[in-house]
């Protein structure tokens, strides 16, 4: 039992690792640079929803959906102010803006909202299950988020694969000047990207403090870090990857924390990565680069 | 084919296209690159359905040309008339907006994308479609999305290439990867197609069958074609204005029988081949 109860932890706390790494891997997959930030957007969304519904007194779901508005807006922002006129300077330049960028975020909020941890309450209204006597309990934010998680998969692998915007992501993606050449306006392609992106960061952010319910301005920076790992362990630039590297990643996570050592669980994580990158360099679903004639 | 007759400005263009106003129209085109004149006193005129050819020797500044005129390079000097609009300052994908679309080259389809959805992004401005639609319509009902289809086979099968529609772009013989990225360029609805060496590497054959392509989309469309190409018996036959173009500057201007008896010409270009005669 405690096996299924575990994998099923792993699934979720997977499950968010993979909404986030939609966002690093997408902002990869069209402009080619690691968003940093991408985990600050998710602490910024988790501090929304928890102000709204704390002293604003609005239900949760409806802070959930003000968090992801303003999420959005954020990383339009960061984009538009940040990121857009580095277009054509070198890939370390942009690195380390968007170290910057996150440091920004962290320190606004710890001006904005204080050191002191808040104490987030889940926006999940169900109770936990209980199956075979108790023996094996499931949280209601377990199924919640891969529920989510699931819905958010399918919806963007069909925004992507048919959708015009969609089209015109992936055309921006394998070659920025020939789409816009085709009149592809690429800086809206590339501004809609991080507006997806960090919509699903603010989904991330409430999903995360629902399920651990801690929540200071450092809070998105560890998730974020595994999340880009997750990206990266299922080949950066690929969702289904993102997806695969997220749960996979997760699962791994809380399998080492409960049979081998709660302190070693991070390091396993990493060991993992470094592994899958020896033997298979472009990640788990990682396409080849093709090489420009 | 029309008899070339001058505008006022000078320029000739077919008789049927000099009541109306040229699509393409450059004066003192230039551009430096640090202290390297790459292109100079650029000065054409192309008429609303003329095929138009630019030749010269290798590093002549031909492609440059089509970087200038697609807004990918900013001119130096000097100014460029799209269907009667200047188009400094605007990017690249606004000037495609205005009527202009063009081939690589190095051919650039997206490469892992299907030939069908190349051909959709070349359609991306006509289809209207909004955000949210875009997740509904992706499950196949809509409407905006059903049109788009159809108009992007519609044109896959003007070069029979509706069958290959499911295929990889990047998957495709290289004959029909050229055909795809002009399909793409066309998709864009455009005033005038630019295409940079659309015959090369083909056969004799194929280059035939690119020759009738080539009428076919002016006729088909009321486009202007202008092309790039080293193929001289495809450039003399098809072309009604020729521009030639040696280190930067234009040496010649005129119809195939005035630049195949024009001495700089041969001097410059095809004298150095020394199959002026019989090439053409």
């Amino acid at each position: 039992m405690t096996f299924i109860s575990n994998l099923i932890n792993g699934i979720s706390l997977g499950s968010i690792y993979a909404i986030i790494a939609l966002g690093y891997t997408m902002v990869y997959g069209i402009s080619k640079m690691l968003n940093f930030a991408h985990g600050d957007v998710i602490m910024v969304g988790a501090y929304v929803s928890y102000i709204c519904t704390t002293s604003a007194g609005i239900p949760p779901i409806l802070s959930v959906v003000i968090a992801m508005a303003v999420c959005t807006v954020l990383g339009i922002l960061i984009e538009g102010l940040a990121y857009r006129p580095l277009r054509k300077a070198s890939s370390l330049a942009v690195l380390i803006t968007a170290i910057g960028v996150s440091y920004f975020l962290q320190n606004s909020a710890l001006l904005i909202w204080g050191s002191n941890p808040k104490t987030f309450s889940s926006i999940v209204p169900f109770d936990s299950i209980a199956l075979f006597d108790g023996k094996l309990i499931i949280t209601a934010e377990s199924i919640v988020t891969v529920a989510i998680c699931i819905i958010i998969m399918i919806g963007l692998n069909l925004f992507t694969k048919n959708g015009k915007m969609g089209k015109a992501m992936r055309a921006v993606s394998e070659d920025k000047d020939a789409a816009q050449l085709m009149g592809i306006n690429t800086n809206f392609t590339i501004s809609m990207t991080f507006a997806i992106g960090s919509a699903l960061a603010a989904v991330a952010g409430v999903l995360l403090c629902s399920a651990y319910p801690v929540l200071i301005p450092t809070t998105g920076s560890m998730p974020g870090i595994k999340a880009f790992t997750a990206a990266v362990f299922g080949g950066i630039g690929s969702i289904p990857g993102a997806m695969l590297g997220g749960i996979l990643l997760g699962i791994i996570e809380i399998f080492g924390k409960s049979y081998i050592s709660t302190a070693l669980s991070d390091a396993i994580v990493f060991a993992v990565l470094i592994i899958v990158l020896l033997l298979k360099p472009t990640g788990l679903l990682g396409k080849k680069i093709n090489e420009k004639v | 084919m029309d008899k070339m007759v001058p505008y006022p400005s000078g320029a000739i263009v077919p008789e049927r296209d000099v009541e109306k106003t040229p699509i393409l129209e450059t004066h003192h085109l230039g551009i430096d690159f640090g202290g390297l004149t790459a292109v100079d006193e650029f000065s054409i005129t192309v008429g609303r359905t003329e095929i138009s050819g630019l030749i010269g020797p290798n590093g002549a500044g031909k492609t440059t040309v089509f970087n200038l005129l697609t807004n990918v390079y900013q001119p130096t000097r000097g100014t460029i008339m799209l269907d009667g609009k200047q188009t400094a300052g605007k990017t690249t994908a606004q000037v495609n907006r205005m009527g202009i679309a063009r081939t690589f080259q190095n051919i650039r389809l997206f490469s892992n994308m299907s030939v069908l959805d190349n051909v959709k992004v070349g359609l991306h401005n006509s289809i209207k479609e909004g955000f949210f639609a875009s997740i509904t319509h992706s499950l196949g009902y809509g409407k905006a999305e059903k049109k788009a289809n159809e108009r992007a086979l519609q044109l896959l099968d003007f070069f029979s290439m509706a069958d290959m529609a499911n295929a990889e772009a990047g998957s495709l013989p290289y004959g029909a990867q050229r055909r795809l990225e002009i399909v793409r360029a066309l998709a864009t609805n455009p005033g005038i197609i630019l295409l940079d060496e659309p015959a090369a590497g083909m056969n004799p054959s194929e280059t035939a069958e690119l020759m009738e392509n080539i009428r076919r989309i002016r006729d088909t469309f009321n486009i202007a074609v202008m092309l790039i190409e080293h193929d001289m018996s495809l450039v003399m036959n098809i072309c009604e204005g020729i521009c030639v173009l040696d280190h930067g500057k234009i040496i010649a201007k005129g119809t195939p029988d005035e630049i195949k008896s024009n001495p700089a010409v041969i001097e410059a270009y095809l004298g150095k081949k020394k199959e002026a005669d019989g090439n053409a």
